[in-house]
């Protein structure tokens, strides 16, 4: 075992106990409502960081260490510099010739803060749910079989594949060797030959793994619909437990369209 | 119990890998099948359930002959341990894999559960039911994979390579839990002979996809030219 994708951290916390179901509603009311927040009302980020840090803490996860992690959303904002130039509005500043709109700079504050807090959601649940869970409650709450089946095969096939991959690496590494005074590897061509080679393995692998793995299926009974257990009702308690954040994010809501927006 | 008459098998490209096989096999007999890599054994194997189905010949099992109709019958009937557990063992996590059978059975759920604490405690792996597959090690993964067919109850199993890749710790713990399964009828594909020697009464050569012995295990495992001709040594 080299790799595994499940960012689950036990724990006891009162978030890890959740009812995995209620847990996936509210993250994705969170999401949204998050993404629904009115540009400018800028009093409700901070209302926001607050909700999820509060989760964090009852998940004994820090503020500071949720932050962070949450910036792995930051690279991908780099889609967004281009609003800094192109909405129109007052200009704020001229860098490099180009200017700057102040309407542009807060779109792109507000899509930096929107998904910096989004990640943390995902991150939340993530960490504070085993995967399996995960996969029930989407079951559970009536999303697609033919989806939630394809999630679960692929989380559960990729940490065999990503082994499989490092096992071809080190039996390449294993075989790179070069002679002293001699550049090491061929040119750049021979290389990518070499690597598509190996894409191509994993590939005809994988194929051949899925077959068998649909033998294994049909062996036992498979005709083509997944079954599970009927999931156990859903408590009051755990219902109250997940009806709270939302409500917080309600009035946060409120507040901003009402009063900030 | 089975009854497999000139069963031929090729596959779409045209290699046949098996040719005219004829075996029969009693209730409650624990046959080894031996030979070669590519002899045939695993495509043997996958016939019994109907995974694969035969380009000529007949197989019956339990007495009923293998067509569509009576398909969901024999998969109850056959319990198909493959080599890899990592293709047997899908789910997230090892309750559903082991209910996966059962559940597809159309069983109630109460009794789906009961099968699945069944068939972990005939394993020794009770304690496994809310793991998580990918991270259990080889010979947990091979007992887990024979506890998703003993939850389904199978009257036949039918093993591929079971003590392939096992240390010989987690060998012999297997070997052990093959002996105490009693009632069911076993059916081993495999290269190891000390395994066929402690387990199975009869042993069938098969090579290049036909079958060249058949007979008691203690006569066939000493008869080293024969083991040798076919690739195999005697234990």
């Amino acid at each position: 075992m080299i790799h595994s994708l499940d960012r689950y951290q036990p724990g006891h916390s009162p978030l890890h106990q959740g009812d995995p179901r209620v847990k996936v509603v509210v993250a994705f009311a969170l999401i949204g409502g998050i993404a629904l927040t009115p540009e400018r009302a800028w009093p409700a980020y901070p209302a926001l960081w607050t909700l999820v840090a509060g989760l964090g803490a009852l998940a004994g996860l820090s503020a500071g260490r949720l932050a962070r992690l949450g910036s792995v959303a930051l690279p991908f904002m780099l889609a967004a510099v281009p609003l800094l130039f192109t909405m129109p509005g007052e200009t704020l500043a001229i860098g490099g010739g180009i200017a700057i709109s102040q309407a542009g700079l807060a779109r792109f504050v507000t899509l930096l803060l929107k998904s910096w807090l989004s990640v943390q959601v995902a991150l939340l649940l993530a960490m504070t749910t085993p995967f399996a869970d995960l996969v029930w409650a989407l079951g559970s709450l009536r999303v697609p079989g033919t989806l939630v089946t394809l999630i679960a095969f692929m989380v559960r096939y990729l940490s065999t594949l990503s082994d499989e991959a490092q096992r071809l690496l080190r039996a390449r590494a294993a075989r790179s060797a070069w002679g002293a005074g001699r550049p090491a590897g061929g040119s750049l061509l021979w290389r990518a030959r070499v690597t598509g080679g190996m894409v191509g393995n994993l590939f005809l692998r994988s194929y051949e793994r899925s077959e068998r793995v649909y033998a294994a299926m049909v062996a036992r009974g498979y005709a083509g619909e997944m079954r599970q257990l009927a999931p156990p009702p859903l408590s009051w308690r755990a219902v109250l437990a997940g009806a709270m954040p939302l409500a917080i994010l309600g009035l946060i809501q409120l507040a901003a369209v009402v009063w900030w927006g | 119990m089975i009854e497999i008459e000139e069963l031929t098998f090729c596959y779409p490209d045209g290699q046949c890998a098996l040719s005219g096989v004829t075996l029969r096999v009693e209730a409650g007999e624990r046959v080894a099948l031996v030979g070669p890599n590519g002899a045939g054994k695993s495509t043997l194997l996958l016939h019994l359930n109907g995974i694969l189905r035969a380009t000529e010949g007949t197989i019956r099992t339990g007495g009923l002959a293998l067509t569509d109709r009576t398909l969901g019958q024999i998969r109850v009937m056959v319990g198909l341990v493959f080599q890899n557990p990592d293709d047997q063992l899908f789910s997230p996590r090892v309750f559903e894999d082991v209910a996966f059978g059962p559940l597809h059975m159309g069983l109630p759920e109460d009794e789906v559960r009961e099968r699945v604490q069944g068939a972990l405690a005939a394993v020794g792996m009770s304690a496994y039911a809310g793991r998580v597959s990918y991270h259990l090690s080889l010979g947990e993964k091979k007992r887990i994979a024979l506890a998703t067919v003993l939850s389904m109850e199978p009257r036949i199993l039918a093993l591929d390579e079971p003590t392939a890749g096992l240390d010989p710790r987690a060998r012999r713990s297997l070997i052990k839990l093959l002996q105490g399964l009693d009632g069911q009828t076993l059916l081993i594909a495999s290269h190891d002979m000390r395994l066929v020697r402690d387990l199975c009464t009869r042993m069938v050569v098969l090579d290049g996809g036909a079958v060249v012995a058949d007979g008691p295990t203690e006569v066939l495992i000493h008869d080293s030219s024969l083991l040798e001709q076919h690739g195999l040594e005697s234990a």
